[in-house]
C-alpha cells in the first residue's frame, strides 16, 4: 500500500517536472550537435574562432520578428586565403539553418548585417566555410522576448501591398574607399504561421529564397534564405567600388516571383 | 521516503503561496454610473500577479453586462466574473475584446459558461489564430500555474474598419469603433453614449511605457483622432481612468512616438542602424514611463523597420 502510494507521489512528481514551463519553451537537450551532423557530416568545425570572425546579436530580443545580427571578418578577404560562405544557425527556431552568404575574395573585410525572427532563448551561430574548405564558428546566445511581442507580422496587409518594393541605399560613394550599402525588399516573408483572415486557413510558407548582389555584373555577396529571416528581408554590406557602375540586387522568392533594383554610382 | 514525501509537501505549498490574488483584493472601481475597471498593475506577467496588468472591466445596462477585456489570466477572468456578480445578476451578453493581447484576453473561457457573444476587430481572428501557437507557449511559462484554463476564444462577430456596431445592454447604447493599424492592426474602442466614457484598449497607456506592435505613423494619427473626441470619462488600455486626466495622457504618449519618429528618421537618412538607433533614441523619456527599459528598444526596433519606407 505504502509502496503504491509512493509509486503515485513519484508519478505525480515526474509529470509536474515535465510540465515544468521552462521545458516547454528551451528544450532542454542542445540541438548544435545534431544540427552540426546534419549539415556539416562529420566535418571538423573550429569553435571560438574570435580571432577570425566576430558576431554581434543583442542580449535580448527585443522583438521576436526583428533581431539584427552582424557578422565581421578580422582578416581581409583575399585571392588565396578568403571566407567562401557564412552559414548562421539559430538552434531552436523552426528551421534552424537560417541563411547562407556565399562571399567574394573581393569584399575586402566582411562586414554584413540582417535581421532576423527569433521566438525563444537560443544559440545564434555563424560558420564561416574558408576557401580550404575549413569551419571556424562563433556563437552568441539570445533571451527570447518577453511579453507581448510575436514573431507573427505586426500589418500583413501593409507588408503584402508592398510585396517586390525594393530599396538599395548607402551614403555618398567615393571610388576606392569602403562604403557600407543596404538591399532591402518588402516581402511578408510568410513562415506559414500566419492566417489568413478571408480564406481562414493558414497561409503557406511564402518567403524570400535568395538574394544575389552584383557590381557590374560581378558577384559580391549571394544569400540562400529561409522563414528565419524577418519580413522585408534586409542585406547590408560592406563593399569597395573600383570603378563606377552599377550595383544590382536580383531578389528571387519561393514562388518563382523575382524583384531587382539597381543603383548607379 | 519521509524526506521526499516533505520536499513533495513543501514544493506544492510553495506553488499555492504564489498565486496572491483573491476575490477580496481584486478591486473594482466604479468609473461613472454603471461602468467599473480593475486597474492593472504595471509590471510585467507573472505568477504572482497572475496576469492582471491591463485595464478590464464591465458596462451594465438595464437588459444585460458587457464586459470589456477579460482579463490577463483564466484566473482573473473568474475574478472579474465574481465582480460583475457582485454588482448585478443580469446576464452577461458581450464580452468584447480590444486587441489581442494575453493581458486583455486570456479571461475570455471564464465567461463561457454565459454563452455572451464575443465580439472583436474583424482582424482579431487571424491575430489569435498566427500568435496562438507562440502565446500559449510562452505564457505557460510567465504565468505558471496561473495559466491553467486559459482557452483562445475568437469573436463571433467582428467588427469592420469603417463600419461601427452599435449594440444595446437595455437603456444605453455602446459604439464599437475598429481602427486602421495603431496598437496593433485590429483596435476596437468602445463608447458608452450615455455617459461618453471611451474604453480606448492599448490605444491609451498612461504611467505604463506604451507597446508599438501595430504601426507607428498609424497609431500616432489614431492618438491625433481621440484628441479631438468631446469625452466625460476616458479608460485607458494601462493606468488611471478619469475625466481629467486622459487628455494629458494622450499628449503623453503622442511626444514619446512622434520623439521616436523624428530621432530614427534622422539615423535612417544617415545610414544609421538599429542598434544605433537602440541606445540613441528617445533617452529624455526615461523617466517619464514605468517598465522603460522592457520595452523602449522593442518601440525603436520595430518602429525602424517601418520608417525604413517611408
Amino acid at each position: 500500500m505504502f509502496n503504491r502510494l509512493i509509486t503515485i507521489l513519484l508519478v505525480s512528481f515526474s509529470l509536474t517536472l515535465l510540465s515544468l514551463p521552462a521545458q516547454a519553451v528551451t528544450p532542454s537537450e542542445p540541438l548544435w550537435p545534431t544540427l552540426k551532423t546534419v549539415h556539416f557530416g562529420d566535418r571538423a568545425i573550429r569553435e571560438d574562432a574570435n580571432d577570425l570572425l566576430t558576431i554581434e546579436a543583442p542580449k535580448r530580443a527585443e522583438d521576436a520578428a526583428i533581431v539584427p545580427i552582424s557578422v565581421k571578418s578580422l582578416v581581409p578577404q583575399s585571392a588565396d586565403k578568403y571566407i567562401k560562405n557564412i552559414h548562421i544557425v539559430i538552434d531552436n527556431n523552426p528551421e534552424p539553418y537560417s541563411a547562407n552568404f556565399h562571399l567574394s575574395p573581393e569584399l575586402g573585410l566582411i562586414d554584413i548585417s540582417t535581421r532576423m525572427r527569433v521566438d525563444q532563448y537560443t544559440f545564434v551561430r555563424a560558420i564561416a566555410e574558408m576557401n580550404d574548405g575549413s569551419l571556424h564558428m562563433v556563437s552568441r546566445f539570445v533571451k527570447a522576448s518577453g511579453g507581448c511581442s510575436a514573431p507573427a507580422g505586426k500589418d500583413a496587409a501593409a507588408a503584402l501591398a508592398r510585396l517586390g518594393k525594393m530599396q538599395i541605399r548607402m551614403r555618398k560613394p567615393t571610388i576606392g574607399e569602403p562604403v557600407q550599402a543596404q538591399v532591402i525588399v518588402s516581402h511578408p516573408n510568410y513562415n506559414g504561421l500566419q492566417f489568413d483572415q478571408k480564406s481562414r486557413l493558414y497561409i503557406d510558407a511564402h518567403y524570400v529564397k535568395n538574394i544575389n548582389i552584383n557590381y557590374n555584373d560581378k558577384p559580391l555577396i549571394s544569400v540562400e534564405t529561409g522563414i528565419s529571416v524577418s519580413e522585408d528581408p534586409s542585406i547590408r554590406f560592406t563593399f569597395t567600388p573600383t570603378e563606377s557602375g552599377a550595383l544590382k540586387a536580383d531578389v528571387t522568392d519561393s514562388e518563382g516571383q523575382q524583384f531587382s533594383h539597381q543603383k548607379d554610382i | 521516503m519521509n524526506k521526499l514525501l516533505n520536499t513533495l509537501f513543501s514544493a506544492s505549498f510553495a506553488l499555492l503561496a504564489t498565486t496572491s490574488c483573491s476575490a477580496n483584493d481584486y478591486v473594482i472601481k466604479e468609473v461613472t454610473s454603471g461602468i467599473y475597471y480593475h486597474q492593472g498593475v504595471h509590471e510585467e506577467p507573472s505568477e504572482a500577479n497572475i496576469g492582471a496588468i491591463a485595464n478590464v472591466g464591465f458596462i451594465i445596462g438595464e437588459r444585460c453586462v458587457a464586459v470589456i477585456d477579460s482579463g490577463g489570466s483564466y484566473i482573473e477572468g473568474t475574478l472579474l466574473h465574481q465582480a460583475i456578480r457582485k454588482q448585478t445578476s443580469l446576464p452577461i451578453c458581450y464580452v468584447i475584446n480590444t486587441h489581442v493581447h494575453p493581458d486583455h484576453l486570456f479571461g475570455n473561457a471564464a465567461f463561457k459558461n454565459d454563452k455572451p457573444e464575443y465580439i472583436g476587430h474583424e482582424k482579431l481572428p487571424a491575430a489569435i489564430a498566427s500568435r496562438e501557437s507562440f502565446f500559449a507557449k510562452t505564457f505557460k511559462e510567465t504565468l505558471g500555474k496561473a495559466y491553467t484554463g486559459t482557452e483562445f476564444i475568437s469573436p463571433t462577430t467582428t467588427v469592420s474598419i469603417d463600419s461601427p456596431v452599435t449594440i444595446d445592454l437595455g437603456d444605453r447604447t455602446l459604439t464599437l469603433t475598429a481602427h486602421s493599424t495603431s496598437h496593433t492592426d485590429h483596435d476596437l474602442t468602445i463608447l458608452d453614449n450615455k455617459t461618453k466614457t471611451l474604453w480606448t484598449g492599448d490605444l491609451l497607456f498612461m504611467g505604463r511605457i506604451p507597446v508599438m506592435d501595430g504601426s507607428i505613423n498609424g497609431w500616432i494619427n489614431t492618438m491625433e483622432k481621440l484628441q479631438s473626441m468631446e469625452l466625460n470619462f476616458v479608460i485607458p488600455g494601462h493606468g488611471t481612468a478619469s475625466s481629467d486626466l486622459w487628455q494629458q495622457g494622450l499628449e503623453n504618449q503622442h511626444r514619446y512616438f512622434t520623439t521616436l519618429r523624428d530621432e530614427i528618421r534622422i539615423i535612417i537618412d544617415d545610414m544609421g542602424t538599429i542598434k544605433q538607433a537602440s541606445t540613441q533614441v528617445g533617452i529624455q523619456e526615461k523617466d517619464n514611463w514605468e517598465l522603460f527599459p522592457h520595452y523602449h528598444r522593442r518601440n525603436i526596433t520595430a518602429s525602424f523597420v517601418q520608417l525604413e519606407w517611408e
